[in-house]
């Protein structure tokens, strides 16, 4: 069998590299044919992940072992399960339609604008199949470079402060989990993480382990109250880099969850359950108000993402098949959602060059097709059903009314929520009369983005209208999980 | 043991004492336009000390001249990475030398008695020869400072180096000297061997060790004995900056690895708690201080301290698993500080030091090469992967957890989040601004091809960090320190 795994991580990167080689700034052609066939390429080896899948297993598939570190008994160790090998195909997805977005967009340093989102995808395919723990922080900070460089070469205004902000928030939150990767090395002499899940640990240490990883994912994901991050980030990255973050950056800090703390750290986990899940509340109807008042486009989606990822972390705290399938489904479909709203503010941010909600208004009269994909996009994000965007949503709430009518009745708020900010949002910008001769000059979509946006919008749907090859896949590796979830190490 | 088998032991010393001695007549008969033979000639000795070295190297332990030299697989080492250390510090250097008139016979000389004295720390078994390794280097080091007589800057930070320096060579000789008035010896092996027994006054010992951890802690520059570190940094020479920042952070591990775990590996418990204070210190002090420089000079010498604290940090755990973790700590240190004073001399000109941070405003658009290999640099400092300096932050973390000092590491990886913000100014200055000055940069084809290829190695190093690894172990154990 082809080491699939590998391929998925290092075509984008050495794409990335060739892009980077090649680069002229007077000629930007042929790197953004070089981009756009690394992403194909790096896109079309992850498909024989999903074919080739067993979903009866929830055993690591397509392993890859080798040693890299033998000093410290470190190895170079890929594979995915179900909860994992989604998030690949969904970041190679994604590098797609980045790379496509950001076709004519980008003029200043396409090289460096194309590599750095190669690398970055490469590194992120990394952090999802890494076996071992030092490799998953390896590609877990490698990460935050491109990142940091995209938001402050390419951003808006005050980019410098965005891309600080965000590095050094990421930093706070990962630096700890070193120290408690290397501690768990220390009692369990293996970085392997999954002879982390046999280790047993007493209650104050797994306290200690759960605070230490919590951190870092909590940043990432990012939770209420160390998101304030998020919306500097979003709003003054380059649209490419709006969509990463949101629809895969985000997703890496929820991974974690379920790839560290739940299995590792289970009596913590069941012990601070309440403490994840108020903070998860908090974040799906506070942020959701934060939303509400938000006059910058981008500010809103991002304000949107935080809310809808407070509901991924309810789901999985919640230790239920139903919870962690729909926080899950929930994180796919935020992926593909949260990309399409930002290509979307993207598009009209190309031709007017403004995001406030303000500067826009009856849109739909001059940019049609755009108004009806953006309908879609919309009622996704507000959880429609037969939009993905329902699927996550009805098994999270329907996961919190078994636990507690009240806890499902609070979790219910996003749909509403959800529907309120972004459906006044697109009342203000799409419908009544051409707001002012900006947007009366505002031509529809051209050829390229016709059909980036319908790509998304195939997905949204297709996940919305039959879920089942998507959470099949997940049923058995979430059972195991939940298994290790419900044994004490203590 | 025969007078020949003695003088194996130290030939590669042999070898650039008798270069530097060569030079020195040959440079008396050349004018100015023709200085480069004296450049090459001392290229060509590191080249033949190198060999010499790698053809001697042997497994076994070789005590020569009664016990005063060791010749051990980590002599061998640690003079090769010095040689490689003070070769590319001259390649790098070469037009920056040129410029300032400082491209002379002395400089070469004096550079070759610096690595001669290194190379005695590196060798010494015994208090007499550490010390006189110490003072060798040390006064060739003053010299070079005070070489460029057009600035007073220079002239200055040699002073200051000279008097403290002179001072911290004092404390050092004081203790050595009341550890040999409770051991009654001089020689390494034989000090350890009264300690482990318990002979001698051990409130003396104690005594003495202070002084002696104090008299290293100043040659490494940890606080509280780094005044010396910016001063010096910032008013030397970048070519002579380059070479403080290098080849001596082997002398000094050389000779902490000699003086605490060699003679006084007895005492572990005590200078354990010095070194801890040691460290703690030098990290939070270095770090923090660091944010406040305008000049990148000045910023890389806080940031030098506060990379010896960590670099403390695994040798505080004194057990193998640290002193290994601390020699990949000053070897990559080495290597990252190379390329880091070889990119200011890129930016620099006649009559121009590229030594405030804003000399780097947007590099990425004068020269996107050299900005990638700052951005490893910077990147490598602050211990972010793929570059190597994440591996050796990981392994003094792992070395400090290992050994029971959990909070130390999390003081460090606190302290190196600190360190991040001003590393990332750099980049940030680099990638995110518009240049101030266009002016073109050129360089040598020979230091543009070595100081790309050594920016490279922190990268490759940082994918596979276990060669590297492998070897410190190898050599520790082989030279007996378990």
């Amino acid at each position: 069998m082809a080491p699939y795994l590998s391929l998925a991580v290092w075509v984008p990167i050495v794409a990335g590299l060739v892009a980077l080689a090649i680069g002229r700034d007077r000629e930007p052609a042929p790197v953004r044919w070089v981009a756009l066939v690394g992403a194909v390429a790096g896109f079309l080896v992850t498909i024989p992940l999903y074919t080739h899948f067993d979903a009866t297993t929830s055993a690591m598939q397509f392993v890859e072992l080798a040693e890299w570190i033998p000093r410290f008994g470190i190895h170079y160790h890929l594979g995915v399960d179900g909860i994992s090998v989604l998030f690949i195909l969904l970041n190679s997805f994604i590098t797609v339609l980045v790379v496509w977005a950001g076709w004519e967009v980008i003029t200043t340093r396409v090289a460096q604008y194309m590599g750095a989102f190669l690398i970055q995808s490469g590194l992120i395919n990394g952090v999802f199949c890494a076996l071992d723990g030092i490799l998953f922080y390896f590609f877990f900070e490698a990460m935050l470079i491109p990142m940091y460089l995209i938001i402050g070469v390419w951003g808006g205004p005050n980019r410098m402060y965005a891309a600080i902000k965000f590095f050094l928030y990421t930093l706070v939150g990962s630096l700890l989990t070193l120290v408690a990767l290397i501690y768990l090395y220390s009692v369990s002499d293996s970085f392997e993480i999954l002879d982390w899940y046999q280790v047993p640990l007493a209650l104050k240490t797994q306290v200690l382990l759960f605070v230490a990883f919590f951190l870092a994912f909590a940043v990432k994901v990012p939770m209420w109250p160390v998101h304030t991050w998020l919306p500097d980030a979003h709003v003054e990255a380059p649209t490419g880099g709006s969509v990463v973050l949101a629809a895969i950056t985000l997703k890496v800090g929820a991974y974690g969850f379920v790839r560290f703390v739940l299995p590792i750290l289970p009596d913590a986990s069941r012990y601070l359950a309440g403490f994840v899940i108020t903070l998860s509340l908090i974040a799906v109807i506070y942020i959701g108000f934060v939303a509400l008042v938000q006059d910058d486009m981008k500010k809103l989606i991002a304000y949107s993402s935080i809310s809808h990822m407070g509901f991924v972390t309810l789901g999985f705290f919640l230790f239920s098949q139903l919870g962690v399938e729909g926080g899950l489904a929930q994180m796919i479909s935020h992926g593909f959602v949260s990309a399409a709203l930002f290509l979307c503010v993207g598009v009209m941010y190309d031709r007017l060059h403004s995001r406030l909600i303000s500067d826009y208004g009856g849109v739909v009269n001059t940019m049609p097709k755009f108004a009806a994909f953006m309908m879609l996009f919309a009622m996704a994000n507000s959880g429609l059903p037969a939009t993905s965007g329902f699927v996550g949503e009805f098994l999270v709430v329907l996961a919190s009314i078994k636990v507690n009518f009240w806890l499902g009745f609070l979790a219910a708020t996003i749909m509403i929520l959800g529907a309120a900010y972004t459906l006044w949002m697109y009342k203000r910008v799409i419908f009544g009369a051409v707001a002012n001769s900006g947007v009366a000059s505002m031509p529809d979509l051209n050829r390229r983005e016709f059909w980036l946006l319908a790509l998304v919008a195939l997905a949204i749907l297709a996940m919305g209208v039959w879920p089942k090859p998507f959470i099949d896949v997940m049923h058995v590796s979430v059972a195991d999980l939940l298994a290790h979830v419900a044994k004490t190490k203590l | 043991m025969a007078f020949a088998e003695n003088l194996l032991a130290v030939l590669p010393e042999v070898v650039i004492l008798t270069s530097a001695a060569l030079i020195l007549i040959v440079d008396l008969f050349i004018d100015d336009e023709r200085r480069h033979i004296t450049y090459w000639l001392t290229q060509l000795a590191l080249l033949i000390a190198a060999c010499v070295t790698l053809k001697t190297t042997q497994l076994d332990i070789v005590k020569a001249f009664h016990n005063m030299v060791v010749d051990d697989m980590l002599a061998d080492l640690l003079r090769m990475t010095s040689f490689v250390a003070v070769s590319l510090m001259l390649f790098y250097s070469r037009s920056y030398l040129l410029a300032r008139g400082l491209f002379r016979g002395e400089t070469f000389v004096l550079t070759l008695f610096v690595l001669l004295g290194i190379q005695v720390i590196i060798s010494g078994n015994s208090f007499l020869t550490l010390y006189l390794g110490v003072e060798l280097m040390s006064l060739s080091l003053y010299a070079l400072v005070a070489l460029e007589k057009e600035r007073s800057g220079p002239a200055e930070a040699s002073m200051k180096y000279f008097v403290l320096g002179a001072l911290a060579s004092g404390v050092l000789l004081y203790g050595m000297s009341m550890v040999y008035g409770a051991t009654g010896t001089l020689d390494i092996d034989l000090v350890a061997r009264a300690i482990v027994a318990k002979q001698g006054n051990s409130l003396l010992l104690t005594f003495g060790l202070v002084f002696v951890v104090s008299g290293v802690a100043f040659k490494l520059g940890v606080v509280p004995y780094h005044m010396w570190i910016p001063d010096v940094y910032d008013g030397a020479p970048t070519a002579i900056t380059l070479l403080i920042g290098t080849a001596p952070e082997f002398a000094g591990f050389a000779l902490t690895l000699r003086l605490l775990s060699g003679a006084l590996q007895g005492l572990a418990i005590d200078w354990q708690g010095m070194l801890i204070i040691l460290s703690l210190l030098s990290m939070v002090l270095g770090n923090v201080v660091a944010i406040a420089q305008s000049s990148i000079k000045r910023m890389l010498a806080y940031s030098t301290i506060a990379h010896m604290g960590f670099m403390l940090m695994g040798f505080l755990a004194a057990d193998l698993n640290g002193y290994s973790a601390a020699m990949f700590y000053t070897v990559t240190y080495v290597l990252t500080s190379l390329v880091s004073f070889g990119m200011i001399m890129v930016l620099s000109r006649i009559g121009f030091e590229a030594d405030r941070l804003d000399d780097f405003k947007g590099l990425n658009q004068r020269s996107p090469w050299w900005a990638f290999i700052m951005l490893l640099v910077m990147f490598s400092l602050a211990g972010i992967p793929p570059t190597v300096g994440f591996y050796a932050k990981f392994t003094v973390i792992e070395a400090a957890i290992n050994a029971g000092f959990l909070w130390l590491a999390v003081v460090a990886v606190v302290t190196s989040l600190i360190g991040a913000f001003y590393y990332l100014r750099i980049v940030r200055l680099m990638y995110f601004e518009d240049p101030v000055d266009r002016s073109p940069l050129e360089t040598r084809a020979d230091a543009r091809t070595l100081l790309s290829a050594n920016g490279l190695l922190l990268l490759l190093l940082g994918i596979l960090p276990q060669p590297l690894m492998g070897i410190c172990v190898i050599a520790l154990t082989q030279s007996n320190f378990l």
